[in-house]
């Protein structure tokens, strides 16, 4: 006769066992829809070509929004990784104060931030004083969104370095900016770890893009020019109905998801050895 | 502006104190100091002499705040938010609180070895002992090379780690890490040698080599060493401070205070009877 505490642990165990079912169900049918759908639609043209007009017989691919997403990404990162970087280090380094304190909860509060209102605070600060959709205003807009993740998982990396190392530092006569900036060093992979997921973050972004870049279906000509972007493309073409529109949107879906499985493996290298060597 | 007024009179009052230390033959000479942590006291107007070239060291039950005194002679103390520190701490005559010198200039002329070994774990053993001056702006690789070598050399590592030197320094033993973080606090070449229970993480045999190495660095250095090894304290101190509850309780010969002490207080100490 078994006791009703053994029954009682056998039903929690299954109950947890069918939420990890039930989590991992829709996210598998995502990896396989979308290689299902996307794959066929990866070739050659796909990568080099320019979006076709929705007229049959043309061919053409996402060329242009390939190109448009690295160089959206490769801005935004020269915004968000320095500024971050420097704020994550006072904010661990040197903000333990009241100023310091507040920075970092409203880098807490700017994480949870929705993207689009990101997207508005670029549309009339950079879109409706120029008059147009530019690279500029969707770079600062992704540049914005990056900062505070930046920012707060850099502070935390470093604040996982022993205070012994400081300590050391301090002791030899060292200035501050090279005590800091060995500490950074000692705390490499994590801070490398949170650069590349505020990368991997931005470059799914939909909302901000839309608000702030617009579309095209040419080449990246200038930053004071719209571009295409992956995400922006799979959100016209999904929905537009046009056959090969769509399947291009399916390809672009495939794309992001490759990259960011790829930028995910890296973070997993990067923190597996983590503790024997910062 | 009015907070200026006071430094510049605290700076005429420091003036006016100041003659005649230099012919005093300290190196180093703490004066009415008082350190704090918030509002918490920790030190209480103590006055300590350190000669050139003696090992002083201070004892004291575990709380006496002989680290924290050892800290106000570097200036690590005030690293510690809301800690602050009153009075003078003069290094060849000069207060090292004083306007005129930087934090920084303090620490490299007074090096300081911690209670726990602390090498940077990503630098190699040679980097470590070349670490202050490479963060110090130092580039000429052989000149680092050469320091590396002899400093390695002089607190007897080099023929442990010689065909290693590229290894990380966390690889090392205990006993080595210490020397290795000694190294590093005398490739500076600092004058003063501050060094806060370098051994009470260390086994017998690392400790002895550690105590053969602060005899051997005295002719070099002046070395401060805080202990809660009374028998280190009388193998390795020429002379002996003895702290309790903040106050500094009694300073003399290392020999005196072991054999024969002024105070009550010390006897019992020393003797065992609390602490």
């Amino acid at each position: 006769m078994k006791s009703r505490r053994f029954y009682m642990d056998k039903i929690w165990i299954a109950l947890t066992f069918a939420a990890v079912i039930i989590a991992i169900i829709p996210l598998a049918s995502i990896l396989f829809y979308v290689s299902v759908n996307g794959i066929p639609a990866l070739n050659w043209d796909f990568f080099t070509m320019l979006p076709p007009p929705p007229v049959a017989g043309y061919v053409g691919g996402l060329g242009n929004a390939i190109q448009g997403t690295l160089i959206l990404v490769a801005l935004a990162s020269c915004i968000g990784l320095p500024v971050g970087l420097l704020s994550g280090v006072y904010i661990s380094e040197y903000g333990r104060n009241f100023y310091g304190r507040t920075v970092r909860f409203l880098g807490d509060v700017l994480i949870g931030n929705p993207s689009i209102v990101i997207g508005i605070f670029g549309f009339y600060l950079i879109v409706i004083p120029l008059q147009h959709f530019s690279v500029l205003a969707g770079a600062v807009a992704l540049g914005v969104i990056e900062i505070p993740i930046v920012s707060v998982t850099t502070a935390e990396a470093l604040k996982l370095v022993p205070n012994s190392l400081r300590e050391a530092s301090v002791s030899l006569g060292t200035r501050n900016w090279r005590t800091s900036l060995l500490v950074v060093s000692e705390a490499k992979r994590g801070v490398a770890t949170g650069a590349l997921l505020a990368t991997m973050r931005v470059m799914g972004e939909t909302a901000p893009l839309i608000l702030t870049v617009g579309l095209s279906n040419f080449w990246y000509s200038g930053t004071s020019a719209p571009v295409g972007s992956l995400t922006a493309f799979i959100y016209y073409y999904a929905t537009s109905g046009w056959t090969p529109w769509v399947n291009l949107a399916w390809g672009a879906a495939f794309i992001l998801l490759v990259i960011i499985i790829g930028i995910n493996i890296v973070v997993r290298i990067l923190t597996r050895g983590r503790g024997t060597n910062g | 502006m009015v907070s200026e007024v006071l430094d510049i009179a605290h700076g005429i009052y420091r003036k006016l104190e100041a003659p005649g230390t230099m012919s005093s033959g300290l190196k180093v000479e703490v004066r009415h100091l008082n350190a704090f942590y918030g509002k918490k006291q920790a030190i209480y107007d103590v006055d300590l002499p350190i000669k050139p070239n003696q090992v002083t060291a201070m004892i004291g039950p575990s709380g006496c705040g002989k680290s924290t005194l050892i800290r106000c002679i570097n200036r690590m103390h005030e690293l510690v938010p809301d800690a602050r520190v009153e009075g003078q701490v003069l290094l060849d005559g000069e207060d090292i609180y004083g306007k005129s010198l930087d934090p920084t200039q303090v620490r490299r002329r007074i090096g300081m070895v911690f209670q726990k070994p602390n090498p940077f774990p990503n630098m190699s053993i040679a980097d470590n002992v070349v670490a202050g001056l490479k963060l110090t702006g130092v580039k000429n690789k052989g000149r680092l090379e050469e320091v590396a070598r002899s400093t390695l050399q002089r607190v007897n590592l080099w023929d442990e780690v010689k065909d290693d030197l590229k290894r990380s320094g966390a690889s090392l033993s205990g006993g080595q890490q210490q020397r290795l973080c000694i190294a590093r606090a005398l490739a500076i070449e600092p004058e003063v040698v501050l060094m806060d229970e370098p051994c009470s993480a260390l086994d017998p045999t690392a400790t002895a080599k550690i105590e053969l190495l602060i005899s051997e660095l005295k002719s070099l250095f002046t070395v401060v060493i805080v202990t809660h090894n009374m028998q280190q304290a009388s193998r390795v101190a020429d002379y002996t401070a003895f702290m309790y509850l903040g106050k500094l309780i009694e300073f003399d010969e290392t020999t005196t205070i072991f054999e024969n002490p002024k105070e009550e207080l010390t006897e019992r100490y020393i003797t065992g009877k609390f602490g």
